[in-house]
């Protein structure tokens, strides 16, 4: 079947033709043509071999290390395809690393604890976000737009530097305890750096933005004469709300929450500068494991159990997403 | 591409009838042919074994109700759908391996689809941009179609800058200045309202005889496509139902799913009593009387089951009974629709069977027939037609 | 407030108290900025000493200048990149590998930066060991990796503006006359320009404050400013970095108002525009 004319899809081949309308040229072309190297494919081949090269065979890669054994070598573990002596390829798959990290306490602790944090976090930046995504949504277009560049502005902002500044307001002469011991409310500063606390505070104050824009999206296309509609009908404003509202915000719900949820999981920047030495959280170990006990095999088992782990939201936030898309 | 000459007379009103019917004269070439022209979309079939001819300087409308085909029939001609099966000729050549932007076809988009970062005069120099046409010719080009569509002073504005209805004559400058052979239009009145539809109307038809190109119209719109066209193509899922003028569209519909398209009509269903060379005779019980139609029907048997289709204009109104016997039956008046020109009237027989009838309101002030008046309704002989299918 | 939900009071509190939980924060970093004391937090008295300390930070300076370059040429290949695959995504219907785009084109979008940053350092190793390139780390793959998760977000942006941009216009373009690579460069292009300018923007800004995926695929002598700052603020809270806070926040607060004016400034114009062209129709 014929393809339809779609912009470029008969692009660089076609543009050829006019510039070297020799015989050499149209076979050039019909021979590329035939190979199935036609101009729509070469755009089409740009993004996708570069993303295969740099996103896709590097998870490979991290799959194939996860079987791997530790070894003192640079790079230090073992290969997975080893060549024997009659050039036969032996294939040494190592399921150790992730036997290792079934037993161990550690690893199974970190992971729950991420889950769990991250999940409190979400369910937090939901009920704080969702408001004032409403807020800024009924808002009048001119205070609208102010709203939202104000929202904005922090996400532009170095996402290091605004974890800093909770530093300095919660540790032991921060501003927090200098103007509660200033007010003589309390004597002894309280502890509030390298805490859980500070961790949920840190990670709902950083991913908040990525709350509130999806959602504020979502609601804007709201249309107003459903409430109307509801209201004309008898309907009492909160249930409308409950009603009508908040089921066809669901789809912004959903996007905000798995924007804050999956990558708080593999949090790694907030629970080392706000957590203390017991908030386990699974990007940090894996960071230890990778940078401090250079054990790249049980790092590279850590990031897949990660992967799997996280796997069914990522999709469910790429099922919601195309469906976006299609609406 | 060859040109079609700007300034050209336009065909007088004296010639014989056959150049201004060239569809039914034998000899003419028809300038676009559709052959057995199919598309399928998966499972779906949108255009279905269509054939038809088009001929130059016709004004010719596709009607048809939403996910009839007509759209994608436009699309095939324009180049954006390729064909399942068949093909489509203009001027004789074969446009199977012709993308768009080599076919001598232009169209008018719904959307009107104004490129918004470039002024009037940008878009409409667009297409002349692409043939590689000199700056001088190009310019004169630009404003002669300005002129053309009374936009003259509009050409430094942008898109969002102009009305509904300015932006319409942009889109049809645009793809006129090119000088097609063949324009097609889809939906161009849609997004107008009554007033500037009705002008709008008058002005299209003018543009067209003056440049003499070939139109092909997309509507759903029944009084635009009558409003406009030398030939109607009625289409139903996927078909071409019936081709035809107005007149022929509406006083000879060829089956009773064009005579409910069209405007409104009276069907009454009986049985074929009598089948003569000049008349034919049905005995409705729906119509609660004798038909009497003045013209034979080919190819139905006595006995047969058949339609009768009385338009409601033909229809009159009376409180007495008229002398004549057949085509006269009784009712009720249950619904009155005052349209200014003329009141609708709907009036429901002893059968149940309710009738649509219209009378123009000749008296200023006197209502000359309320609810719940008993009535004549009685129509001619020639007036009815017989449909078999 | 529209009373219409009976909340008139609540939303806007709300919204108020959420502002201020997001800008207290910022604040404390530019006013802790002046603070003479060392310490930071513990008032002594107004100083802009901090800031000349940082002037003279040559090991900051240095990074920020190598933070810069990346960003820039990050931004602009990630856009390219970027740009191709959100209209490839949007336009094209059907094709061999569509769900393999599609599903690479969002991933790094929720990805924890742990698992990309990690990867990509294996793959460059294994590379290394397989080819001889990348020799050693550095600018090179610290580029190649944040291309690499910008692309996916400027392709979404695209992808978005191209689906609200009437498809006719394209189409108008090729009735018309034009190739489709002329349809590209001419229509496309000029009408989604504003999603490639913010697209360009955002992987600036992804790029320069990254700082888990440039700690794994960066190299010795190239460490980037958010490199420098982390391992300056593990040891604890230092007053030129609230400097280098300030000036950031004061770079961003100023093209955020700009951008906003422009777009303001254009949406009164044409709002003008349409109510004049609407009383012409006659």
């Amino acid at each position: 079947m014929r393809m339809g004319y779609t912009p470029l899809g008969q692009g660089l081949v076609r543009l050829f033709e006019p510039v070297m309308p020799t015989a050499l040229g149209n076979s050039v072309a019909r021979l590329l043509r035939a190979a199935g190297v036609t101009g729509r494919n070469a755009v089409i081949a740009v993004p996708l071999l570069w993303l295969l090269l740099f996103f896709l065979i590097p998870f490979v890669i991290v799959l194939k290390i996860s079987f791997a054994e530790y070894a003192t070598a640079i790079p230090p573990y073992t290969d997975l395809i080893q060549w024997g002596d009659d050039a036969l390829m032996s294939i040494k798959l190592n399921f150790g690393n992730y036997l290792y990290l079934v037993e161990d306490d550690l690893y199974v602790a970190a992971y729950l604890n991420s889950a769990r944090i991250a999940l409190v976090s979400t369910v937090m930046c939901l009920l704080i976000g969702y408001p004032m995504a409403y807020a800024i949504a009924r808002s009048s277009p001119a205070n609208r737009n102010i709203l939202l560049m104000l929202v904005i502005l922090p996400f532009w902002t170095s996402f290091l530097l605004r974890v800093y500044a909770w530093m300095g307001i919660l540790k032991n002469n921060g501003i927090i305890n200098n103007l509660l011991m200033g007010m003589g409310i309390i004597d002894e500063p309280i502890v509030m750096m390298q805490t859980d606390f500070a961790v949920y505070l840190g990670i709902i104050y950083s991913y908040l933005p990525f709350m509130i824009l999806p959602l504020y999206a979502n609601l804007e296309k709201l249309d107003v004469n459903l409430l109307e509609a509801a209201a004309d009908l008898g309907c009492k404003p909160f249930k409308a709300f409950l009603l009508i509202t908040l089921p066809l915000s669901l789809p912004g719900i959903i996007a905000g929450s798995m924007l804050v949820f999956i990558p708080a999981v593999g949090e790694f920047v907030i629970p080392s500068l706000l957590g203390g030495p017991d908030t386990l959280m699974i990007g940090r170990v894996l960071w230890d494991e990778f940078f401090n006990n250079r054990d790249w095999p049980v790092a590279s088992a850590v990031a897949i159990a990660m992967l799997v782990f996280l796997v069914i939201p990522i999709m469910l936030f790429q099922h919601y997403q195309n469906r976006q898309g299609q609406s | 591409m060859v040109e079609s000459e700007l300034g050209q007379t336009p065909v007088a009103s004296n010639e014989p009838e056959q150049t201004r019917e060239p569809w039914n004269d034998p000899d003419a070439v028809p300038y676009i042919q559709l052959e057995n022209l199919s598309k399928r979309f998966g499972n779906f079939t949108a255009v279905d074994n269509i054939t038809l001819d088009i001929y130059k300087s016709e004004l010719f409308c596709l009607l048809g109700g939403s996910g009839c085909g007509k759209s994608t029939l436009l699309r095939m001609l324009a180049g954006f759908e390729a064909a399942s099966e068949g093909r489509i000729l203009l001027d004789g050549v074969d446009m199977a391996d012709i993308p768009p932007y080599e076919r001598p076809v232009n169209m008018m988009f719904q959307s009107y689809a104004l490129f918004p970062h470039m002024t009037v005069q940008g878009n409409i120099a667009f297409g002349l941009k692409q043939e590689g046409m000199p700056r001088p010719e190009m310019d004169r080009r630009v404003s002669d179609m300005l002129e053309l569509v009374k936009l003259g002073d509009y050409a430094k504005r942008k898109p969002h800058q102009l009305s509904g209805g300015q932006r319409q004559r942009v889109a049809l400058a645009r793809a006129l200045v090119k000088r097609p052979k063949l324009l097609l239009l889809d939906e161009p009145l849609g997004a107008l309202d009554k007033k500037l539809r009705e002008n709008t109307q008058f002005e299209l038809m003018t543009l067209q005889e003056e440049l003499d190109i070939t139109f092909v119209v997309v509507t759903h719109d029944q009084e635009e496509a009558m409003t406009l066209s030398s030939r109607i193509g009625v289409m139903d899922q996927g078909r071409i139902v019936q081709v035809g003028s107005p007149n022929e569209i509406y006083e000879h519909p060829s089956s009773r799913l064009v005579a409910n398209f069209i405007g409104s009509v009276n069907l009454f269903e009986g049985n074929v009593v009598e089948d003569e060379a000049d008349h034919v005779r049905i005995q409705s019980a729906e119509a609660g009387c004798m038909l009497y139609i003045d013209h034979g029907v080919n190819q139905i048997v006595e006995g047969s089951r058949v339609s009768v289709a009385v338009r409601p204009e033909k229809i009159k109104i009376s409180r007495d009974r008229p002398e004549q016997q057949d085509n006269v039956t009784t009712g009720v008046i249950e619904e009155v629709a005052y349209m200014g020109s003329l009141s609708i009237y709907r009036i429901r027989l002893p059968s149940g069977v309710m009738v649509q009838a219209t009378q123009p309101n000749l008296d200023r002030d006197t209502r000359q027939f309320t609810w719940d008046d008993e009535v004549y309704l009685s129509w001619n002989p020639y007036s009815a037609l017989v449909l078999t299918t | 407030m529209k009373s219409i939900l009976g909340r008139i009071r609540f939303l806007p509190v709300c919204l108020a108290l959420g502002l201020a939980f997001l800008y207290i924060p910022i604040l404390s970093l530019i006013i802790y900025s002046f603070n003479e004391s060392k310490l930071v937090t513990v008032w002594s008295g107004f100083s802009t000493k901090w800031y000349g300390e940082l002037f003279r930070n040559q090991q900051i300076i240095d990074a920020a200048l190598l933070s810069l370059r990346i960003a820039v040429m990050s931004a602009c290949a990630a856009v390219v990149l970027g740009t191709i695959a959100g209209f490839v995504l949007a336009r094209m219907r059907r094709f061999r590998g569509r769900t393999l785009l599609a599903g690479m084109s969002m991933a790094p979008l929720v990805m924890p930066e742990i698992i990309t940053g990690l990867s990509l350092l294996l793959f460059f190793i294994a590379l290394e060991k397989m080819t001889g390139w990348p020799n050693g780390r550095g600018i090179t793959t610290v580029t190649i990796a944040h291309i690499t998760f910008s692309m996916a977000y400027v392709a979404v942006i695209v992808q978005s503006r191209l689906a609200d941009m009437d498809p006719s216009l394209e189409e108008a373009a090729m009735d018309l006359g034009a190739r489709p690579l002329k349809v590209f460069f001419a229509i496309t292009l000029p009408i989604v320009a504003p999603a490639l300018i913010s697209g360009w923007l955002l992987a600036f800004t992804l790029s320069i404050d990254d700082l888990v995926i440039a700690s794994f695929v960066s190299g010795p002598g190239a460490s980037t400013l958010p490199m420098v700052i982390f391992s300056k603020v593990r040891l604890g809270v230092s007053p030129d970095i609230n400097a280098l806070a300030t000036i950031i926040i004061g770079i961003v607060a100023l093209g955020v108002l700009l951008a906003a004016l422009a777009f303001k400034r254009q949406e009164r114009l044409q709002g003008q525009d349409a109510r004049l062209a609407n009383l012409a129709d006659d």
